[in-house]
């Protein structure tokens, strides 16, 4: 058994959380240049360039890539082999409350969905626990931006509705969203399971770095097939036209019930935010 | 080519924006989202003063992050306008004549914007770090209380807009599209 202080989590946790906000990862900024050289729409281009010019200005000065600095999702994959000294959970809160206000970061968090009242400090942070083998904790921060969550949506499909039902089921939500998510987004989709466990899939598909594909051939060429027909809609960087609707898209998925075939589209702007730590 | 655009923003001037428009604003603009909306159609409703003049006003839909010590404001890029789909026709009613967000407007909203003479622009969503180097100052002015949502006054400098709906009801969301997809057509 190892032992690991709340305090340490802390630490990492205030940190991910400025360094999610003010730096895209590599993967996802080569992503955007390459779209940016694939562009034939001079305004699409002209969008793009702007994008690569406000990620270089945070970089530069480090401040935050976007204001919608986001809810602080937590993904902490638990080693079953650690103890920790004091309450992770508390840690995890206490991690976001001083990586926020410490990096300038926006309170973006309301302590009630109908009363609306701002906690102050955008706790709490919607933790995602996870048990694994060793004596390790592995911290994930994916600020998430409320623009392109509000486009996200939910589906029970049927069986018989099959592969051609979950294509046309995210080309209908890409669709919907229009330009109102910030295109170029890129786009989580979580298949099986449980009703929230493929809400659960689409928002993880989002923390795979841009150049990866699923490990599992199918669902890689799903992937690419889906990201060129939704470049194919023409909606483009913004919404004003051009072939850059979309980055990537990403797919999880897992076993689920002989009655039903569950789809999550989660959708995230380019500003796919994600900084990870091990301890 | 950019039009230059000086505030207060008439409906003259709106009226000969055409969607499209690439425009760059100096000027004194107001910020208000979601709380900030909710409240100032409130007093609208009740015939009450608002905290500042409606008239010839430009409005952007925006929650800045906390300015660090030595900048004007943190990042400030544009929210999704749709959330303030139900109080901006009130607002346009009394003179706005300009708002700066992102995304689709009901058609309410565009058929106030032909009524009166209004616009809305777009700011590129995901841009806050870029788009705060054109504010050159800010201050709240209402609502202290809503933090990133209290209302402010921000003063630009060839702040970088595109014309997405204009007073005529034309739509770049539908235009480029389709300008776009023709650009390919045949080609594949």
């Amino acid at each position: 058994m190892r032992n690991i202080q709340a305090t340490q989590v802390t630490d990492v946790v205030r940190r991910l959380c400025i360094e999610a906000n003010c730096h895209l990862t590599d993967d996802l900024k080569n992503c955007i240049s390459a779209c940016r050289a694939c562009e034939t729409f001079p305004v699409a281009q002209g969008i793009l360039d702007q994008i690569i010019e406000n990620y270089q200005i945070a970089d530069t000065n480090n401040v935050p890539v976007c204001q919608d600095t986001g809810m602080a999702c937590v993904f902490v994959d638990v080693g079953q082999d650690v103890h920790v000294e004091g309450s992770l959970e508390d840690a995890i809160h206490e991690g976001v409350k001083q990586g926020y206000a410490e990096g300038y970061l926006r309170k973006s968090v309301v302590r009630d969905p109908l009363d609306r009242v701002n906690t102050g400090d955008n706790t709490p942070a919607m933790i995602y626990y996870n048990l694994v083998p060793g004596d390790q904790i592995k911290i994930t921060v994916a600020p998430k931006g409320f623009g392109s969550e509000n486009m996200s949506q939910i589906k029970m499909l049927k069986p018989s509705d099959g592969l051609q039902g979950v294509k046309d089921f995210v080309l209908k939500v890409v669709e919907e969203a229009g330009p109102n998510p910030c295109p170029p987004i890129v786009v989580g989709v979580g298949i099986g399971g449980t009703f929230d466990k493929a809400a659960y899939l689409a928002k993880k598909a989002l923390l795979r770095p841009v150049d990866s594909h699923h490990e599992e051939p199918f669902y890689a060429d799903l992937e690419d097939e889906l990201l060129e027909k939704i470049n194919a809609l023409g909606i483009g960087p913004q919404g004003f036209g051009g072939r850059t609707t979309a980055l990537k898209v990403n797919i999880e998925k897992m076993p689920t019930h002989i009655a039903g075939l569950p789809v999550a589209v989660n959708i995230n702007c380019h500003v796919t935010r994600h900084q990870s730590e091990v301890i | 080519m950019n039009k230059k655009i000086q505030t207060p923003f008439t409906r003259e001037d709106a009226r000969s924006l055409k969607a499209g428009d690439t425009c760059l604003i100096t000027g004194v603009i107001y910020t208000a989202r979601d709380a900030a909306h909710k409240r100032l159609c409130e007093l609208v409703a009740q015939g009450r003063e608002l905290p500042m003049d409606m008239r010839n006003a430009i409005i952007y839909f925006v929650g800045p992050t906390p300015a660090k010590p030595g900048q004007a404001i943190g990042s400030a890029g544009p929210t999704t306008s749709y959330r303030m789909d139900a109080y901006s026709p009130a607002l346009i009613a009394i003179g706005q004549t300009g708002m700066i967000g992102k995304g689709k407007r009901n058609a309410e909203v565009i058929a106030a914007m032909k009524e009166y003479g209004a616009v809305y622009f777009g700011a590129t969503g995901g841009c806050g770090a870029l788009l705060s180097k054109c504010i050159k100052k800010a201050e709240i002015v209402a609502y202290e209380d809503l933090g990133a949502e209290a209302i402010r006054r921000l003063e630009v400098e060839d702040f970088p807009v595109t014309v997405i709906i204009d007073s005529e009801g034309n739509n770049l969301y539908e235009t480029g599209r389709e300008a776009y997809l023709q650009s390919v057509q045949g080609e594949a």
